[in-house]
């Protein structure tokens, strides 16, 4: 999917019911129950989601297709992102995590909840009104084979979303893709190659060299190094963590890979069946998670030393994720935890804050409660 | 992990013939698996290491592909055998599960029937033996209300729960030789986690070897006897797992060990990469396939090196570094977060 065809992947279609408190464009920071995470950055906001939701419908029937039901793909997120940060979102396959990317960056209408992009409402812009928008935030998607036209040479495809923007003359879009390519790591020389002529890193690298064509302030990156072999993999991280402290990127970055999100990350959201359960400091989350999916998902990673890899006790969850088309009543993490008291499955419990840095969590039985939260390791 | 090897691999060299020329998938590569031992053979895509397993399970079909070398399977040379023996052995005595089970079980069959299906191959039993003998494997492999998920269908279940089918399957005839193709590798953590727990207690339970393809050290380190580690066709680390992980002698090795981002260590500012990218296959460097890439090389290297055990203790690698002067260049390489401190 080229940039260009990520604007018109947009179907237009009108957005659908309003549900909850949905914010109005233009209205004001609501940091309404369940709260907005707080961000720790120090730059100016660049994104707030509020309450956002997005449904997908099931329909059954023929001719007269209706509603039999509804996939929770994300359900009521807010959190808040500031210029220069990064911000990781984990959870497991089905959580939402591509979803709620997909809805900031509008290729999904939102089903409601609003998602404000430097002060400007962006959740109900027509696709006309929301082309400028996409300047300034683009995407870095997971399959390098699949994201990229095998039909258009390697400078079309870098040079398209200035076309479409209408960005500068022939002339200049040359020298741009050029200094894109080189930016990346690649040679200018491969101007006119096709994608298959290159590796999965390479087209990788591709990828981000058209995001950054029209100078965004803010990259989604949905699992960028996944499909990537282990070595190239930290190439490609170094690249985005370079690229960032040259050109002043804002990332949210998408992975499974919880120390892959870990290294790039300055904040961490978690994300099980639609619902944010913790948002914290990167650090923070890996030395003192509350929520205790967020514990069972760090226990669940294989570690690389044999030695310490026998000495610790992992934590296994039974079962899969329930269906986000009827997810269980109350903490909806309740049917897997080890915790799990009544109230689990009655009450639904709110994001708050469990000691300071904006580290929230929404669970009835928060771990680690009494241990101070972890000094931040960076200068 | 004394006596006989239960499979050996002797030289073995697959290459395909393509338009471009000759692929050099596999080339002489030799191993050997003891009863009840968990090899692990990690390496990234296109190093050979499926293409290895694949060879000795007699899987590629290809008529370009080549075969060269020995496998020695009980004593026979499963490479010598026709379709009709060496279907005997596929199942019965080797048995293998693939990265994607959605693609490796029948969409139109129940999963009761695929399972029957194989074990009335190769045994003579009756329908309703082999029906009970299904439900028996399902259940130990953690399938929950197994007695009516047999007549469920293969979409009917989630991914975790497919691999969990596919190893129950490969378990019916007993095979003293289970051959894991990445099988976390499309899973998540948590059900990657339930998965490698499973083969960990099957293996301890019915004393089968294993093999355990991969590219993630993460996995290996938690199941691996011994570990081999392939890189472009050859292997170039071979030795026990502590030996590959605290000893590890080559420098691909240490570039694999710190490219990882490892959550049980201080985060460093950067993460180690491996410059450059593998070889092609089509033109592999006379000399050490991985010297391009290699930030020790010297002139030794455009020699191509033996995987050789240098001390005598089973401890085999392929580079031309010395001993000596390997100790210091490799703490650098694995632990990045060691260059920062001294900076």
């Amino acid at each position: 999917m080229t940039a260009g065809s990520a604007a018109s992947a947009d179907s237009g279609a009108p957005p659908g019911p309003v549900a909850g408190g949905g914010g109005a464009p233009g209205a004001g920071p609501a940091t309404a129950p369940g709260g907005a995470a707080a961000a720790s950055g120090d730059g100016e906001v660049l994104l707030r989601a509020e309450h956002v939701t997005k449904y997908f419908p099931v329909r059954r029937g023929v001719l007269l297709q209706h509603e039999v039901a509804r996939v929770h793909a994300v359900d009521d997120v807010s959190f808040e992102l500031r210029a220069g940060e990064t911000l990781g979102l984990v959870g497991e396959s089905g959580c939402g995590k591509s979803t709620l990317a997909r809805c900031i960056a509008r290729l999904f209408p939102l089903t409601s909840g609003s998602v404000v992009f430097e002060g400007r409402d962006i959740s109900r812009l027509s696709r006309r009104q929301l082309r400028p928008v996409r300047r300034d935030l683009q995407m870095v998607f997971q399959d390098p084979y699949a994201s990229l036209n095998p039909r258009k040479r390697v400078g079309t495809v870098i040079a398209d979303p200035m076309r479409i923007h209408r960005w500068g003359n022939r002339e200049q879009i040359k020298r741009r893709v050029g200094e894109l390519l080189e930016l990346v790591g690649l040679s200018p020389e491969h101007v006119n190659r096709y994608p298959h002529e290159f590796s999965g890193g390479q087209r990788q690298r591709i990828g981000v060299a058209r995001a950054l064509a029209l100078h965004p302030r803010l990259i989604i990156a949905d699992e960028p190094v996944s499909a990537l072999d282990v070595s190239i993999r930290a190439q490609v991280i170094n690249l985005l963590d370079d690229l960032q402290d040259e050109l002043h990127l804002t990332y949210i970055f998408i992975a499974h890979d919880l120390g892959v999100v870990r290294h790039v990350s300055d904040r961490i959201a978690v994300m099980y069946l639609g619902k944010i359960v913790e948002i914290s400091p990167a650090e923070e989350l890996y030395q003192r998670p509350v929520h205790p999916y967020t514990e069972a998902l760090l226990s669940a990673v294989p570690i690389p030393d044999p030695d310490l890899s026998e000495r610790r006790i992992q934590i296994v969850l039974e079962g899969d994720v329930p269906s986000p088309i009827s997810p269980p009543s109350g903490c909806r993490f309740h049917s897997r935890c080890r915790y799990a008291t009544e109230i689990c499955a009655q009450q639904e419990p709110p994001l708050v804050a469990h000691g300071t840095d904006g580290h929230l969590a929404a669970c009835h039985h928060p771990l680690n409660a009494g241990r101070a939260p972890a000094a931040d390791p960076r200068p | 992990m004394t006596g006989e090897p239960l499979l050996e691999v002797r030289d073995l060299k697959v290459s395909f013939r393509t338009e471009d020329g000759l692929v050099r998938a596999v080339d002489g590569v030799s191993l050997s698996l003891s009863p009840g031992e968990t090899l692990g053979i990690v390496g990234e895509s296109g190093s050979g290491k499926s293409v290895t397993m694949m060879s000795v399970m007699r899987l590629i079909t290809d008529p370009n592909a080549r075969f060269e070398g020995e496998v020695l399977y009980k004593g026979r040379d499963l490479m010598k055998l026709g379709q009709d023996q060496i279907r005997e052995v596929r199942g019965a005595g080797i048995a293998m599960i693939f990265q994607d089970p959605m693609t490796s079980l029948n969409p139109v069959y129940r999963v009761g029937w695929q399972i029957e299906e194989q074990i009335r191959e190769h045994e003579k039993i009756s329908k309703q033996a082999a029906h009970a003998r299904a439900i028996e494997l399902l259940t130990a492999v953690g399938i929950p209300q197994a007695a009516d998920r047999v007549r469920d269908y293969p979409h009917q279940f989630s991914g975790g729960m497919r691999q969990r089918v596919m190893i129950a399957m490969a378990l019916s005839c007993n095979p003293d030789i289970l051959i894991a193709d990445e099988p976390t590798t499309a899973l998540d953590v948590t059900i990657q986690a339930q998965i490698l727990n499973l083969i960990r207690k099957l293996r301890d339970d019915f004393g089968t070897a294993v093999v355990l393809i991969t590219h993630d050290m993460g996995v290996v380190a938690d199941l691996a006897d011994r570990i081999a580690v392939m890189y472009a066709g050859r292997i170039i680390e071979q030795g026990s797992r502590r030996d590959v992980f605290y000893d590890a002698q080559h420098p691909y090795t240490w570039g694999l060990l710190g490219s990882i981002a490892r959550l049980d260590r201080p985060k460093p500012r950067r993460l180690a990469a491996i410059p450059g990218l593998p070889p092609s296959l089509l033109r592999l460097p006379p000399g050490c396939a991985f010297g391009e890439r290699c930030a020790h090389r010297f002139a030794l290297c455009d020699e191509r090196p033996e995987l050789r055990d240098k001390v005598g203790d089973g401890h085999l690698d392929a580079c031309h570094l010395e001993l000596k002067q390997k100790q210091d260049l490799r703490e650098t390489t694995i632990h990045p977060e060691l260059i920062e401190e001294a900076t």
